[in-house]
C-alpha cells in the first residue's frame, strides 16, 4: 500500500502507543450496558429483599446478599426503585433538586437501578452531577511520595514539598515490603514540617497495614480493595464481611480509611460474568457503603487502560465517580496511575474529575517523579506542576494545591530530611548523612541519591515494626531532638486520633488543624453562587505562579532617555523629487525609545536611512501625530514623500513600505512581526524603499516567521501599543523631524 | 441529649476536649508535650476510646450515614479487643480459612468475652453466607 506522509506522522504520535479494542461483552470487555447486565428490580417480604434485580434471595451471590442486607435503605427503596431512572437523572442535573434528596433516593437503589440512572447523562452532565454530588464542599488533592531507593531523606524531602504543595493527604508504599514501617515514617514526619494537618499512609499487605496504623504511623488506610464478582472478590482474598470488619479494626484504632474499587478490575481478573465495567462497578461502592467505609477511592485505578480501550471508557470512568458520590461516599477520583501515552488524552480525562471538583482530584498525584513512583509509574508527575497550576489559574479552579516558590521548596526539603535524620539518631535508626541531607534538597529523583545499606535499613526497619514503639515515641524523639514544635504537630495528631473527628466523611485538616468534613463542611452546591467558590485569599494563592511578572516591567527603560539626536521641527511639507520619507509614530523616541525586540530607535533610523543612502536618495523624517496605526502612518507618510513612497514604523517596530497612491490599508510591503526584525532587516526595508521611490524592480525584504512570537509578546505589544495611542494627538499634523546623523558613504 | 445536639457538637476537636478521653481513659488535656517527657503517656494512649466513637457513630448517623455509623459502632466495641485478636479474627473471616463451626465460636468468643455483640452478629452473618455459598 502507499503511505500518505500524514498517516505516517499520525501512526508515530504518541496516542497511537495506546490500546484500542472493539467490545466483547461475554469476556467483560464492555464499559457500560452489557447485554448480560441484570434489570433494575427490587422486591421486599416482611422488611427483607427477597430478590434484586433478577436474582431471588437463594440464588443470590456472596455480594448481592451483603448488599441486599447492608446497603439499601429499604425504607425508601420501593420509592425510589419506582422512580423513573430518567426523572432521577434530571434531579442530578436540577440545581433545585436539592442533593440531600438524591442522597435520600440513591440509598434505595439497587446497582442495576444506579446504574440506569446515570446511563441517561452524558459527559458533561455527569460533571455538573459530580460538582453538586461530591461530599465535601472544598475540593482536595491527594499525592503519592515514593522513590525506588526508599531513600528516607528523599522521602521525607518529598513530603515536606508535597505538603507545603497543599496535598491534603500523602501516600506512599513500598518496593521491598520491609521497608514499609521507615517509609511510613519518613512521611509521617516530612509531611508535618511540610504543613501540619497532612494525613499520611502506606500501602502495604493489610497485615502489615494495619500494625503501621495501630503504630500510628499512619493516619488512614485505603488499601481496602472491593470488587464487584464474588469470583474477583475470593480472588483478592477477601469478603465484603472481612471487608466490613478491617473497616471497623481501622476505626476502632482511630485510622480513617477508604476502600478502593474501579472499572476493569474484574474483567482483568477474569471474573467479570460478562456483566458491564460500570455494573460491577456498582456492586463495588454498594459493598463499599454497606460496610460503612466513609468513602472509596475509584475511577479505574489502576486498571485504568482497560476501560479507556474501549468506546465510551473515560465516561465510564466518570460515572463511577459520580456513583460514589450519589452513595454519599467521599471520593478519592482516581488520575493516579498512568492512563495514556497521549498528554492531550491525559488532560482530557483529567478534565473530568478536575473542573467539577472531587473531594480528591487526584487519588495520587506524582509529587515525585514518574520514575520514582512505585505505584505503577503515575499519570501526572512533578514536571507537570506548572501546567497544572496555570490551568487552575485558567480556569479559576481549584484542584487543592497551589504554586511554591523556588526557594521554598529548596528550604522545605532541607527541613523535612534535616529533622527525619534526627529522629533516626533519636530512635537509633541507621544514620542519615549529611551527603545525603544535600543531595535530597536539590534532588530530582532517586538517582541524585547517594546509596544505602539497604541490608541495615531493613534490619532496623524489621525491630521498629515489631518493637513497642508508636507515633508518641517518635514526638518524643523530636522534642528531645530539639524539635518541639513538630513533636506538638504529632501530638496533635495522636489527639486527632482521640477525637476521631476525622472519621466522618470525607474528612481533612487544613493547617490550623481544622476538621473539614462532609458533617461541617457539606457540599452545598445549588447552581450559581453556591457551593465551594475559588475566591479571596485562597484564589490568590492559587493564581501566584512564580512565572507571573507585573506587567509594567515590560516597559522598564522605555522613554527614560529620549532620544537625543533627534528633534522636533516645525510642520512637516510635502516633498518633491526622488526622496523616500520614513514616517514614525507619536511616540518615536520619546515616549518610547526602543522596539519590542530592544533596538534603540536611533539604531533603527540610522539602518533605514544607510539602506536608503546606499540607493543613493536622499530621505526626511516626519513624526506622524493623528494615528498609531502602522498603516495610516505609512499612508499620512507616502502623501508627503515627493516620490510618493514612505516607510511607516510605529514605535514598537511594526514596519510599511508605502505608496501614496495605494489605499490606506494596502502596501507595497508589510513587516507585521516586528520581534523578529533585525538591523539588517532595517537597512534592507530602506534600500527596498529606496528602489520603489525609484521604480525600479524590486526582490520583497526576506523575514524570518515565527509565529510564536505573537504569543510571547502579546502583553508587551498591547503595553507598547498603548503607549503610542497615548501620544496621538488627533488634530495634529505631521511635523518634521531632524536627525543628527551622516550616513558612512 | 437529642440527635441534633449531637451533630451541633462536631467537630469535637473544636468543642470541650477536657471530655474527651484517651482508649486508657486520661482526659485528653493531659496528652501534652510535658506528659510525654515525663514518661507519662504510654503506648496505650494512642487510639479512640470506645465512648468517642460511640458518640461520633451517633454523629454519622444523625448526618445521614447510617452504614458508616454501624461501622463505629462495631469499632467501638473491637477497642476492647487486643490487637493480634484482632488481626485473628480478621484472618478468619477471609476464605477458607475457617469452619463454620469456628466462625461460630468467634462470634460467640467475641460477645461474651468483649461483649462485642454486633461484631458477633456479623461473624454469624458472614458464617451463615460462607457456608451458602462455599466459602468454608
Amino acid at each position: 500500500m502507499r503511505r500518505s506522509k500524514r498517516y505516517a506522522l499520525l501512526d508515530e504520535r504518541p496516542i497511537n502507543q495506546d490500546s484500542f479494542v472493539h467490545e466483547w461483552p461475554e469476556v467483560g470487555l464492555i464499559v457500560s450496558d452489557s447485554p448480560l447486565d441484570p434489570k433494575p428490580g427490587l422486591a421486599l417480604r416482611q422488611g427483607r429483599v427477597v430478590e434484586m434485580d433478577g436474582a431471588p434471595r437463594e440464588e443470590m451471590d456472596l455480594l448481592d446478599l451483603f448488599i441486599a442486607d447492608h446497603a439499601l435503605d429499604l425504607a425508601v427503596a420501593p420509592v425510589a426503585m419506582s422512580t423513573p431512572s430518567e426523572a432521577i437523572a434530571r434531579m442530578l442535573v436540577d440545581v433545585n433538586a436539592p442533593r440531600a434528596e438524591i442522597i435520600r433516593l440513591a440509598a434505595g437503589c439497587t446497582a442495576a437501578k444506579l446504574v440506569e440512572i446515570v446511563s441517561h447523562l452524558s459527559v458533561l452532565e455527569m460533571m455538573l452531577a459530580l460538582a453538586k454530588m461530591r461530599v465535601r464542599r472544598t475540593p482536595s488533592n491527594q499525592a503519592h511520595v515514593t522513590n525506588r531507593k526508599e531513600h528516607p531523606a528523599l522521602l521525607a524531602a518529598d513530603a515536606a514539598e508535597a505538603a507545603l504543595r497543599g496535598f491534603a493527604e500523602v501516600e506512599t508504599t513500598v518496593g521491598v515490603a520491609r521497608h514499609a514501617p521507615l517509609n511510613a515514617l519518613a512521611i509521617l514526619v516530612g509531611s508535618q514540617v511540610g504543613r501540619p494537618g497532612v494525613l499520611t499512609q502506606c500501602a502495604v499487605e493489610e497485615g502489615v497495614n494495619l500494625r503501621l496504623g495501630f503504630k500510628g504511623l499512619t493516619s488512614y488506610a485505603e488499601t481496602l480493595s472491593v470488587y464487584g464478582t464474588a469470583g474477583a472478590f475470593v480472588d483478592g482474598d477477601d469478603t465484603p464481611w472481612s471487608k466490613a470488619f478491617l473497616a471497623s479494626a481501622y476505626a476502632s484504632r482511630g485510622v480513617k480509611t477508604r476502600f478502593t474499587s474501579g472499572t476493569g478490575s474484574e474483567a482483568l481478573m477474569g471474573h467479570s460474568q460478562g456483566r458491564s465495567m460500570l455494573y460491577l462497578e456498582a456492586r463495588c461502592l454498594l459493598v463499599t457503603r454497606g460496610a460503612g467505609s466513609q468513602g472509596v477511592q475509584n475511577g479505574s485505578i489502576s486498571c485504568v487502560a482497560l476501560p479507556e480501550s474501549l468506546p465510551g471508557g473515560v465516561r465510564a470512568i466518570l460515572a463511577e465517580n459520580l456513583l460514589a458520590a450519589m452513595l454519599n461516599l467521599e471520593v478519592a477520583a482516581g488520575n493516579d496511575a498512568l492512563a495514556s501515552h497521549s498528554e492531550m488524552r491525559k488532560t482530557a480525562k483529567l478534565m473530568c474529575q478536575f473542573l467539577p471538583g472531587a473531594d480528591f482530584v487526584h487519588s495520587g498525584f506524582g509529587a515525585i517523579p514518574r520514575y520514582d513512583n512505585l505505584f505503577g509509574g503515575g499519570c501526572f508527575d512533578t514536571s507537570e506542576y506548572d501546567d497544572y497550576y496555570v490551568i487552575q489559574r485558567d480556569m479559576q479552579v481549584d484542584a487543592g494545591i497551589h504554586p511554591i516558590r523556588e526557594e521554598e521548596a529548596l528550604a522545605v526539603r532541607e527541613r523535612g530530611a534535616r529533622i527525619l535524620q534526627a529522629v533516626y539518631v533519636q530512635l537509633g535508626l541507621p544514620p542519615i548523612t549529611e551527603d545525603e541531607i544535600q543531595a535530597a534538597i536539590t534532588a530530582n529523583d532517586s538517582r541524585d541519591m547517594p546509596d544505602r545499606d539497604v541490608a541495615e535499613d531493613l534490619a532496623a526497619a524489621d525491630l521498629f515494626l515489631r518493637d513497642e514503639r508508636t507515633l508518641l515515641d517518635v514526638a518524643r524523639a523530636l522534642d528531645a531532638a530539639g524539635h518541639a514544635e513538630i513533636a506538638e504537630h504529632l501530638l496533635e495528631l495522636a489527639r486527632q486520633r482521640a477525637l476521631g473527628d476525622y472519621l466522618q466523611p470525607a474528612a481533612i485538616f487544613d493547617e490550623g488543624w481544622h476538621v473539614r468534613s462532609g458533617i461541617n463542611d457539606a457540599n452545598d452546591y445549588q447552581g450559581p453562587g453556591t457551593g465551594y467558590r475559588l475566591s479571596g485569599e485562597r484564589w490568590q494563592r492559587v493564581q501566584a505562579i512564580p512565572q507571573a511578572t507585573p506587567p509594567a516591567d515590560y516597559l522598564q527603560g522605555q522613554g527614560e532617555r529620549p532620544a537625543q539626536r533627534l528633534a522636533e521641527l516645525g510642520a512637516a511639507h510635502k516633498g518633491a523629487g526622488a526622496e523616500v520619507l520614513i514616517a514614525v509614530g507619536p511616540a518615536y523616541g520619546r515616549a518610547l525609545t526602543e522596539t519590542i525586540g530592544g533596538l534603540p530607535h536611533e539604531a533603527v533610523l540610522e539602518a533605514l536611512l544607510s539602506g536608503i543612502a546606499e540607493e543613493g536618495l536622499a530621505a526626511r523624517i516626519v513624526k506622524v501625530h493623528h494615528t498609531a496605526d502602522c498603516a495610516f502612518i505609512g499612508y499620512a507618510g507616502a502623501q508627503l514623500s515627493g516620490s510618493g513612497v514612505a516607510i511607516g514604523l510605529q514605535s514598537r517596530g511594526t514596519t510599511v513600505i508605502h505608496r501614496a497612491d495605494l489605499a490606506p490599508l494596502n502596501n507595497l510591503e508589510l513587516f507585521p512581526q516586528s520581534p523578529n526584525l533585525t538591523l539588517e532587516s532595517y537597512r534592507q526595508i530602506g534600500r527596498n524603499a529606496a528602489r520603489y521611490a525609484q521604480g525600479a524592480k524590486v526582490q520583497p525584504v526576506p523575514v524570518r516567521i515565527d509565529n510564536w512570537v505573537r504569543l510571547r509578546l502579546i502583553v508587551k505589544t498591547m503595553l507598547l501599543h498603548r503607549r503610542e495611542l497615548e501620544q496621538v494627538e488627533p488634530q495634529r499634523a505631521p511635523t518634521e523631524l531632524h536627525f543628527d546623523w551622516e550616513p558612512e558613504v | 441529649m437529642s440527635e441534633s445536639q449531637r451533630a451541633g457538637r462536631y467537630p469535637l476537636g473544636e468543642g470541650d476536649r477536657a471530655r474527651i478521653k484517651t482508649p486508657t481513659g486520661r482526659p485528653l488535656a493531659e496528652l501534652t508535650l510535658e506528659a510525654l517527657r515525663a514518661g507519662q503517656v504510654g503506648a496505650g494512649d494512642l487510639g479512640i476510646h470506645a465512648d468517642t466513637l460511640g458518640e461520633q457513630a451517633a454523629i454519622a448517623e444523625e448526618a445521614g450515614f447510617p452504614q458508616l455509623a454501624a461501622n463505629l459502632r462495631r469499632a467501638a466495641e473491637l477497642t476492647r479487643i487486643p490487637n493480634d485478636t484482632v488481626l485473628a479474627v480478621y484472618e478468619a473471616l477471609r476464605p477458607y480459612r475457617v469452619t463454620y463451626e469456628r466462625l461460630l465460636a468467634l462470634a460467640d468468643e467475641l460477645e461474651t468475652r468483649y461483649d462485642a455483640i454486633e461484631n458477633a452478629a456479623l461473624i454469624r452473618e458472614a458464617a451463615q453466607a460462607y457456608r451458602e455459598s462455599g466459602l468454608i
